[in-house]
């Protein structure tokens, strides 16, 4: 009999699942554990079924894709669609090994389980930290490899030919010695009932048609573009009511007394409902209706009291503050290399420097919602799902359910940039409470808890405040000789089911990654982290996680570092970079794209330009970017051009990896130029894109990518094209003007 | 009870005269392509168009859209000036996660319909509104240009 087997099982579960000819008993007896289990059930309890059907009979040979009757393939992909395009990585690579017409390809989103869809980089189904790809290149390819062996197994069975004198190209298997070809359509029905082969064969790099492609057209590009995309906040269902929940005025209030009499006014408002905080302190209420509007204006309605003895009343100057107090004692040591006191002790120069980054929210244009359809004994869940695994036993523990019986249907996501994958996963469970209590009033429809943007904005778990503080010493010839380095903010992982496996001796790697592992040949590096415990805000991952500072800070210091010692910024790294050839690939090719060497075309009068350069390594993928800028009269700052170069291995959709580090390199810019969020007695100021403010059209630069060739495995592009951005518009800035930038955002800083 | 015209076609609703006309189409009629973004006219992603003029409609009560006829992204394709838009967003590959598009076209496709050949200030000013925070914002302005050419070379 056939079941499937793991050869890679002591690595990673289920990541190249095959089927070997085994006995059920020795299946049993075998080592392959739990990862099997869930492929058990569909191969075994289909009775007189073929082997490779789906409950419909299609035909199916493994969990990442079906060809239809009509030959239409469709590619189940595991991963969320959040705008980082990975329906379109995923389905290029099935449709590459199967050799399908792309035309006919088709993606769904996957459901939640974490057996057959975990990212194999995590353990759990989930998307984040620039994976997709990377996770999925070899176990897609082996997908869509497998399907195809079958399909040209069925032709030769059907043509009476040998299968090596079967080619397969855009959905056909072809015959080429009489001319006779079989459309997937014709030999699907077929291929369902053979069984699935233990062994394929990839293609080498040279046989790929459609990996490295310049232009493959994106999977979401129709729907997205004539309004059919489903977002969650466009689900509808039968008797669903719209739920918005009321939040504390500060993160810790507790809800003390509500009176909901206006509120119930409000014409298709329904009730309110008073539920227990999944991950806010006490009781918290929403209000229901029959559609947004009215539940808004319900929510506003509300009147409420808090009770605010247990609530964080700190200031964002008094967060930094006390963080600068933090930053001149010893930290945990992160890093030690050589004796960078005794360094600084005798250097020539000493550069001492504090680098300020405010709180972030990551305001994807979607704000947060879930829809939460509750029955007594199963839930379904209809989200942009980011974080399956963890919402679904979370989800469960709060119902009461186990989690296989959370239900979760994938929608298209309106953004994310982190903030869907939850860590504690507040608003999914927010609208499960929700969900709960209202079925406990008897309200027995589905929820779509909606969040308003200014719940959005100030509904926490942010990009962390911190501080860094620095103390680099150069020698008489300008050579960096020490690099000290002291982090503070909070950690991301604290608190969460994840610090177990992240936190060790005290250090959340997100905090410090990016500095910890500074590539320059510096003989002293040391680097502390001080991780404040007593600060009430929720924070969490925000597109490229620690980088997001430590690139900032860092690609600043090397410069201050360069122009101390009267150098070059661009050769001055290159040389600290002569053992890191993947560094120094992308910042020569952005340096030679950008024309570094030669001057940078002068402004009109008054206006002052400078060139700035900066690179970073992120989720295995290194990018170069330079900034041009223009300062005029008024200290009106423009980022004019960037030259960004990146590598991330073998490029499998390049269009794709061009258009993340745009958008990377603008979403790095909002941040650069405008966002903050900032406490005011513990409140957050911010409500909206008028004080939240992010990038305009008007403020974007010019931006050219350079993909570097690569055969190496493919890395991440969503989250690092966002860590250079920063420091190399602020580095331009001190060209340009001679002051150097040290708190984000720039805002008003620039000086006459 | 209201009548609203939407992409040419009559919808009664029953809801207060204040009720944005945002929620009426989404929640009321069923259109949901127009987009839920800021509620305060902030981020352009709730772009319709009344009688053909850009409006936001999360701040447009229903009190005030009287007569005219709304058009949404369901509808754009039927309109020459929208269908190019599309097409040149769509091979020009603008869109990341999409949320805010629909806007961004109903946006382009009034300025084009105002301006068949925008300069890039003239973008800047129609389009500095609608926000993107997957900052697509190089390839909207390039499909804006893309759409003019294919519309202008479609009327020689």
């Amino acid at each position: 009999m056939h079941v499937l087997a793991n050869r890679d099982n002591d690595k990673a579960p289920a990541a190249q699942p095959r089927l070997v000819h085994v006995s059920r008993r020795g299946f049993m007896k075998g080592t392959a554990g739990l990862a099997l289990g869930l492929y058990m059930a569909p191969l075994l309890g289909r009775g007189g079924r073929a082997l490779a059907a789906d409950e419909n009979g299609e035909f199916a040979p493994n969990a990442f894709l079906r060809v239809t009757p009509d030959g239409e393939v469709v590619v189940i992909a595991k991963h969320l669609e959040m705008g980082q395009g990975t329906y379109t990585g995923l389905a290029t690579l099935v449709a590459e090994e199967l050799d399908a017409d792309w035309a006919s390809v088709r993606v769904e989103g996957a459901p939640a389980d974490p057996q057959r869809y975990q990212n194999l980089m995590f353990g759990i189904q989930g998307t984040g930290g620039s994976t997709s790809i990377a996770n999925a290149f070899e176990q897609m390819r082996r997908a869509g490899a497998t399907a195809r062996a079958m399909l040209v197994t069925a032709a030769a069975e059907r043509l009476e030919v040998s299968p090596a004198s079967l080619s397969v190209r855009e959905g056909k298997v072809i015959h080429e010695a009489s001319g006779r070809e079989l459309g997937f359509a014709e030999l699907a029905e077929a291929a369902a009932g053979l069984p699935v082969p233990d062994e394929v064969t990839l293609k080498s790099p040279g046989q790929f048609t459609l990996i490295g492609k310049q232009h493959l057209p994106r999977q979401d590009g129709p729907a997205k573009t004539d309004g059919s995309a489903r977002f969650t906040q466009d689900v509808q269902l039968d008797g669903m009511l719209i739920a918005v929940p009321a939040h504390p005025p500060r993160f810790g209030s507790r809800l003390a007394s509500v009176d909901d009499a206006e509120a119930l006014k409000v014409p298709g408002v329904v009730a309110s409902v008073r539920f227990s905080s999944p991950t806010r302190d006490g009781d918290l209420v929403a209000v229901l209706a029959s559609n947004t509007w009215a539940a808004i204006q319900g929510r506003d309605a509300l009147s409420l009291e808090w009770d605010d003895a247990q609530a964080f009343t700190l200031s964002s100057d008094e967060i930094e503050a006390a963080y600068r107090e933090r930053a001149g004692t010893p930290g945990e040591p992160v890093t030690r290399r050589g004796d960078a006191a005794k360094a600084l002790e005798t250097a020539a120069q000493v550069i001492e420097a504090d680098y300020v980054v405010p709180y972030l929210a990551h305001a994807a244009m979607e704000p947060l919602n879930c829809v939460v359809d509750l029955q007594h004994d199963h839930c379904t869940i209809h989200n942009g799902e980011q974080w399956q695994t963890m919402d679904q036993q979370l989800v469960g523990k709060l119902l009461g359910l186990a989690p296989e019986k959370i239900t979760i249907h994938q929608l298209y996501a309106g953004g994310s940039f982190g903030r869907r994958a939850n860590p504690v996963s507040d608003y999914v469970l927010e609208a499960a409470a929700i969900a709960k209590a209202a079925r406990a009033q008897g309200r027995d429809v589905p929820i779509k808890m909606v969040w308003t943007r200014e719940d959005d904005t100030r509904g926490g778990h942010y990009r962390p405040l911190n501080v860094h503080r620095a103390r680099l010493g150069l020698d008489d010839d300008g050579k960096l000789t020490a690099w000290h380095q002291r982090l503070v903010g909070q950690s991301i992982m604290a608190g969460t089911p994840m610090e177990s496996m992240m936190v060790e001796d005290g250090i959340d790697p997100t905090s410090v990654e990016g500095a910890s592992n500074l590539p320059y040949a510096v003989p002293a590096l040391h680097v502390e982290l001080h991780t404040p415990r007593d600060i009430g805000v929720p924070v969490q991952w925000w597109r490229s996680v620690g980088h997001t500072h430590t690139a900032f800070s860092t690609e600043s210091l090397i410069d201050e570092a360069a122009v101390a010692a009267g150098q070059d910024p661009y050769r001055y790294r290159r040389e600290l970079l002569a053992d890191q050839p993947r560094w120094r690939g992308v910042l020569d090719l952005a340096a030679e794209q950008a024309g570094w060497t030669s001057p940078l075309e002068p402004g009109t009068e008054g206006v002052r330009r400078g060139r700035g350069i900066a690179v970073h390594k992120s989720f295995s993928s290194y990018v170069a970017q330079v900034a041009e800028v223009s300062v005029d009269a008024d200290n009106a700052l423009r980022v004019n051009r960037v030259v960004c170069a990146v590598d991330c291995g073998l490029a499998v959709n390049p269009d794709m990896i061009r258009a993340q580090m745009e958008g990377g390199i603008g979403f790095a810019l909002a941040a650069a130029l405008h966002s903050e969020i900032t406490l005011d007695g513990g409140r957050v100021v911010q409500s909206n894109f008028n004080d939240f403010q992010v990038l305009r059209l008007d403020e974007m630069p010019e931006i050219e990518v350079h993909i570097v060739a690569s055969e190496a495995a493919p890395t991440g592009v969503g989250e690092p094209g966002v860590p250079p951005l920063a420091a190399a518009v602020t580095n331009a800035i001190h060209a340009a003007t001679g002051q150097r930038i040290r708190r984000l955002p720039i805002a008003d800083q620039l000086e006459a | 009870m209201t009548t609203l015209t939407i992409n040419g076609q009559p919808h009664e609703v029953d809801a207060p005269d204040d009720m944005p006309l945002l929620w009426a189409i989404r929640d009321l009629v069923g259109y949901t392509g127009t987009k839920y973004g800021c509620g305060r006219g902030l981020c352009g992603a709730c772009t319709v168009h009344l009688d053909g003029q850009p409006t936001r409609s999360c701040i447009t009560p229903l009190s005030a859209v009287g007569q005219r006829e709304i058009t949404t992204i369901e509808a754009i394709a039927e309109d020459a000036t929208g269908a190019s838009v599309q097409q040149a967003w769509r091979e020009l590959e603008v869109v990341q996660c999409g949320y805010c598009q629909s806007g961004q076209i109903m946006a382009a496709t009034a300025l084009l319909r105002d301006n068949p050949a925008p300069d890039d200030a003239a973008i800047d000013g129609a389009m500095r509104g609608n926000l993107c925070r997957c900052a697509t914002y190089v390839r909207i302005r390039a499909a804006i240009h893309a759409a003019a050419e294919s519309l202008g070379q479609e009327e020689t």
